[in-house]
């Protein structure tokens, strides 16, 4: 048994922890989301009038919407590659499976400004990606959509999070113990319908999760829309982050993070649901 | 007497109509040689068990049947159709797996379904098998719930009517009692043989069990490294063993490792007449065959030796005796319970009881 005394020492550290950087910011946060700015000066006075402003203005919803887009086709698009990808590495991949694991998760550890910045020079009007089709004489002039466009944004942050959308499925198929395949093709179900029937929902867990991370994830981001989105490309934080910055309206930072906090909190619980339902206990 | 490839030449004729053939069938994994030319026939209607310690290849000869391997040579045929070239989900069988493998994202009912639903039965058609199924197990109860809710011997029953409901030309059984505790395993052998005997179909069953091989089975393949040693029903596997590891593995024995000079058979104190040819041979003489002799001449054909005890077991209804021959030979004696026993003793055997194996 552990004295009182212990115990309180060991709890401690992370209630600090939490404290000071979790609970004391978002309180900070939340207060000025209903505090003024008069002439350059936050004043503590309490309204409502930046939640007012950000239901008037379509600027800001508009802005909102088109990021929970982008952050849509990033999970989207990051499914479609992770899933496939970590379904042939849990079943089909054999004995190439480990280095073809570690030859997704080796990314990660390269910094995600050098990734950013490696984008850039593939698909900027002189960078790779135009050279290489104007080579191929399938344009004439550099495709200026590449860069500087939500489309750049979706590509940059796909590549990005993929890995974080295929660990969660991977681990989830690896959990499925195989001799439940070899029982549906016994049962005489082919390949297609055992993957329907079996694998996939078992895998819905980890699916889930990876969707989650994808979308939280970009929801959140701002370096990819600073790097390669340019104007039509600007997501909510740019937003938040111009607010605190040059416009110097903190206030309204806060109540537009208070609103992205309350949809990010809302989907973490409602896939925890999902998942739980979908999980077997 | 037979070689043990003889042996089981004999009994692939004696067989009758054969449901599946295997022919000379071999498997390696990579340079591991696990399966060894092994022509085995299973008739329609049998009960027939591969018994054998782990490694012996026991369960891949199932897999390669069930078509979850694919044999490195040799073929397979049930009912006149080549089968080791379909896939495993174009073959009339079915398995019950060792950890029965039930679906944990579907009930029970919904797991009994799959494979009727897989080849698109109808509604009313599948309601109603799989009720019976069910009910044939009796488990209609627990149709509602998830496998993760039922015990081990409750699952074992929806692995059974999973597969059986498909009505299948064969069905694998691989382990299917091994993780059941003694007297439950003892209540589904009997079920398992009632449910065989109803429904007509064939059964190929899996299992390290030697008394459960000998309870359930017509017939028992015996594998030993991949080969087989000795295919026969489950008497005549005992009472006959073609082998010294078959004698020793099938039940207790004795191994008499003699010397045959003019018809008379040595082992120590021990000697017999035997009609075998002469030079060095082994006997296996079951514990039981051995009894303590009584006062009177003994019969005909029968051969008598002192022994001193050296160990006395008691197990309720018999007790087994280990008696130390003049010449060190130790035998085991299983005589019907009679009291505390010491000293020499003298015992008798019928020569008949004696039977010479194969090393």
């Amino acid at each position: 048994m552990y004295s009182r005394a212990y115990k309180t020492l060991v709890s401690l550290p992370p209630l600090l922890w939490v404290g000071l950087f979790l609970l004391l910011p978002y309180a900070l946060m939340f207060a000025h989301s209903f505090w003024a700015v008069h002439d350059g000066v936050i004043v503590h006075q309490w309204n409502l009038h930046n939640y007012e402003t950000l239901f008037s203005k379509p600027v800001y919803l508009k802005v909102l919407l088109r990021t929970m887009r982008i952050a849509a086709s990033v999970t989207l698009c990051s499914l479609l590659l992770g899933y496939p990808l970590a379904y042939y590495l849990s079943f089909h991949a054999g004995v190439r499976k480990e280095l073809l694991y570690q030859l997704v998760i080796v990314p990660l550890w390269v910094s995600y400004l050098v990734r950013g910045y490696a984008w850039k020079t593939i698909l900027g009007s002189e960078g790779v990606l135009n050279g290489f089709l104007q080579y191929l004489h399938l344009t004439h002039e550099p495709v200026a959509f590449l860069l500087y466009s939500p489309f750049a944004v979706v590509l940059m942050l796909t590549h990005i999070y993929t890995p974080f959308v295929f660990l969660p499925i991977y681990a989830a198929l690896e959990h499925i113990p195989r001799p439940l395949v070899e029982a549906s093709h016994d049962l005489g179900a082919g390949s297609l319908q055992t993957f329907l029937r079996v694998i996939l929902p078992l895998s819905i867990p980890g699916l889930l999760a990876g969707a989650t991370f994808a979308f939280v994830l970009s929801l959140g981001d701002f370096l990819a829309p600073l790097l390669v989105g340019g104007a039509s490309g600007t997501m909510i934080a740019n937003v938040v982050q111009s607010l605190f910055g040059a416009a110097f309206d903190w206030p309204l930072g806060a109540a537009i993070s208070v609103c992205i906090l309350i949809i990010t909190i809302s989907l973490l619980f409602l896939s925890e649901r999902l998942e739980r339902r979908w999980s077997l206990k | 007497m037979s070689s043990p490839a003889a042996n089981a030449q004999d009994q692939l004729s004696a067989a009758p109509e054969a449901l599946l053939e295997v022919r000379e069938v071999a498997k390696r994994f990579g340079a591991r040689e696990v399966l060894k030319d092994i022509s085995l026939n299973i008739a329609a209607g049998e009960f027939l068990t591969l018994l054998g310690e782990s490694g012996s290849g026991k369960t891949t000869l199932l897999r390669l049947v069930a078509g979850f391997e694919q044999p490195t040579a040799g073929e397979i045929w049930m009912g006149g159709e080549r089968l080791d070239t379909l896939p495993p989900y174009k073959r009339r069988v079915n398995t019950v797996f060792q950890h029965y493998a039930l679906f944990p994202h579907l009930s029970v009912r919904e797991n009994v379904a799959y494979g009727l639903r897989v080849k698109k039965t109808s509604a009313t058609e599948i309601g109603s098998r799989v009720d019976e199924a069910l009910r044939m197990v009796k488990i209609q109860e627990f149709a509602e719930s998830r496998p993760s809710k039922l015990s081990g011997g409750q699952q074992q029953r929806v692995a059974l009517a999973r597969a059986l409901v498909n009505r299948p030309l064969l069905l694998l059984l691989d382990e299917p009692l091994s993780a059941l505790d003694a007297n439950l395993r003892k209540q589904m052998q009997s079920e398992l043989k009632a449910l065989q005997r109803e429904l007509g179909i064939t059964f190929l069953f899996v299992t390290h069990d030697q008394e459960e091989a000998m309870a359930l089975s017509d017939r028992i393949a015996l594998l030993r490294n991949g080969a087989l040693e000795q295919v026969a029903s489950p008497r005549e596997i005992y009472a006959h063993p073609a082998t010294a590891y078959t004698a020793q593995f099938i039940g207790q024995t004795n191994l008499l490792r003699a010397e045959t000079i003019d018809g008379t058979a040595r082992c120590g104190a021990l000697q017999w007449p035997t009609n075998g040819p002469s030079g060095p041979a082994i006997f296996s003489l079951r514990p039981e065959a051995i009894r303590l002799a009584s006062d009177t001449a003994d019969p005909p054909g029968t051969a008598r030796f002192r022994a001193r005890l050296q160990q006395q077991f008691f197990s309720g209804a018999s007790e087994m005796l280990e008696v130390n021959c003049a010449g060190g030979q130790l035998l085991r004696v299983r005589i019907s319970a009679r009291g505390p026993l010491s000293g020499e003793q003298e015992f008798v055997f019928s020569i008949a009881d004696a039977i010479r194996v194969q090393e």
